[in-house]
């Protein structure tokens, strides 16, 4: 055992380590507790969840980019009830920071969702999904306007006590304008970035892969520009992030660290190396003590520039 | 359910495009069922990012075979394996084929690279049931008969075999179907397993296909491969958790 402390805090919300898995890459926890011990994370993060269940855009909903892909799954889950019904057993049995990913097309149902769920204790963060690509059906697009973002944390707010976070859209000019209005109005955190907008083409067909015409854009691919919107936040708003965006390696969570990053989030990898995030703690581990690091938190925003 | 990395014994070319890689995989062949597939990683670089997956095309001891073609850069990188070289292998993933059912003919229907299990069903039930197999193609070079028993071939343009689709061939010989209590069991491309659903349902022919999707993980996390359901119509199946392999009445192709 050696001395190093791994554990963050994202404001008022403690973890045993940066290392938590991002919303739509972990399911509701069974299948990826098949390769890791999810005692072992931070924090695990459920698929976005709605009020009713969605069924989700017909195939096709996933295309291979250069080092990275598209997703348009649409939002497919199980609503909130059956959730709390089929789902919030199977996690109870586990010691691992539970954080409900909501998504909703109206500022009431994002609040209705959050209140349904706020008195299930096994839940301890909510995450507001105010960015996905992938869903057009009447609703807003929340995250592109700042006027919407702060409604609904503000509203949110008002329902639920626990840590809220906020995931944020890269598909902004400025980023930090978003996690400021988040800060003021309540929020205890940004999650940074949701996917990016992109489409891919058959050149034979001349029709989009993707049924949906556009998903979202992750994996390594994105590293970069989830690098710059972490470290844009971080430079202009004081507010604990969550840096998400094509990490593959504990390297790549230093990095994310360093530019301002409070915890992480795995998303893509999972679907390749389910078993990766937990190998990655050891390593971090490692890193601090050849870097004489007694506290890992100590990393976040440590850039010098 | 399993990542393991495993070492390619040998890469077999039988066709112009086609190659047959044998890999040494103990944990995966004394777990796999004919009809289930393997996600595989061929590096460890970010490009290809995701695992492909292949049907496990037969088990032999402690060596597993995949069948495929040359897509992409993927499926190159996996022809160009050496020998000793590794692959990282996710698996054995999904439903295989129920061969607990009361028949007595087991009636393989595969186009193109659609034979990719049926090598590990032949072996499988070769010995305990008659087997009678339809192979077609869309000319000779693609029509795959290896390790396959008691075959007959199709092609769409008459090069080999019966000339006209492998699902017309099947009822061409619909004689030979009739007597005993009968299996059929269809691999192949989408317009192909929707003609042969709609053969079985119009013969009441008992019918598993397996399918095939893009998909990102194979275990049900990405939600990237939905299927239709039959029976419950607010609400996809995936291809990976709950087929690949499907009885043609729960989904709708």
């Amino acid at each position: 055992m050696s001395d190093i402390d791994l554990s963050v805090n994202i404001g008022k919300f403690k973890l045993r380590n940066p290392i938590m898995l991002a919303s739509g890459t972990v399911g509701y926890g069974n299948e990826i507790s098949e390769f890791s011990d999810l005692n072992k994370l931070g924090a695990i993060v459920t698929k976005s969840l709605s009020l009713k269940p969605r069924k989700g855009n017909p195939p096709q909903r996933i295309v291979e980019t250069p080092s990275g892909m598209l997703n348009a799954i649409g939002l497919a889950n199980v609503g909130v009830d059956i959730f709390l019904k089929e789902k919030i057993p199977f996690l109870k049995k586990y010691d691992v920071p539970l954080v409900c990913n909501i998504a909703a097309s109206t500022v009431e149902e994002y609040v209705e969702c959050t209140r349904i769920l706020d008195s299930e204790e096994t839940i301890k963060a909510f995450e507001i999904n105010v960015s996905c690509p992938n869903v057009k059906d009447g609703g807003l697009q929340f995250g592109n306007d700042i006027k919407a973002v702060g409604l609904v944390t503000s509203k949110v707010r008002a329902v639920t006590n626990k840590p809220l976070i906020i995931k944020l859209s890269p598909n902004v000019s400025y980023i930090s304008e978003f996690a400021q209005v988040v800060k003021n109005e309540g929020g205890d955190a940004v999650s940074a970035i949701n996917t990016l907008v992109g489409t891919a083409f058959n050149i034979i067909t001349k029709k989009p892969k993707l049924y949906n015409v556009n998903g979202g854009l992750s994996g390594p691919a994105i590293k970069p520009v989830a690098l710059a919107k972490v470290l844009e936040i971080s430079r202009k708003v004081d507010i604990p992030i969550i840096g998400i965006g094509g990490i593959m390696n504990w390297k790549d969570v230093i990095e994310f660290m360093i530019a301002g990053a409070s915890a992480i989030q795995i998303g893509t990898l999972n679907f390749i190396d389910p078993a990766a995030p937990e190998r990655m703690i050891k390593e971090l581990e490692d890193y601090c003590l050849s870097n004489q690091l007694n506290k890992i938190s100590d990393l976040t925003a440590s850039y010098l520039i | 359910m399993l990542i393991v990395n495993s070492p390619v014994v040998e890469t077999i070319q039988i066709h112009e495009n086609i190659f047959i890689q044998k890999i040494l995989s103990p944990e995966i062949a004394h777990n796999s069922n004919p009809g289930q597939f393997l996600n595989i990683r061929v590096s460890e670089t970010a490009n290809p990012l995701l695992r492909r997956p292949f049907s496990i095309c037969d088990v032999e001891g402690d060596n597993i075979f995949i069948m495929f073609n040359i897509m992409g850069e993927g499926t190159k990188i996996l022809a160009c394996k050496q020998p000793g070289s590794s692959v990282d292998i996710l698996g054995p993933l999904g439903n295989g084929f129920n061969l607990d059912d009361d028949f007595e003919i087991a009636v393989i229907v595969a186009g193109g690279l659609g034979s990719a299990p049926f090598p590990y069903l032949t072996r499988k039930i070769g010995k305990s049931k008659k087997i009678i197999s339809f192979v077609g193609g869309r000319s000779k070079n693609d029509l795959i008969t290896y390790s396959m028993m008691n075959f007959l071939t199709s092609t769409d343009d008459g090069s080999e075999g019966f000339k006209g689709n492998v699902v017309k061939l099947l009822e061409e010989n619909r004689d030979k179907l009739d007597k005993e209590k009968i299996k059929i069991f269809g691999c192949g491309p989408n317009a192909m397993l929707k003609s042969l659903k709609d053969f079985s349902i119009k013969y009441d022919y008992n019918c598993e296909i397996s399918t095939e999707s893009a998909m990102a993980c194979g275990f049900g996390i990405c939600q990237g491969c939905p299927i239709e359901s039959t029976q419950n119509p607010d609400k996809y199946l995936l291809v990976c958790k709950d087929g690949p392999v499907f009885n043609v009445k729960d989904v709708n192709l």
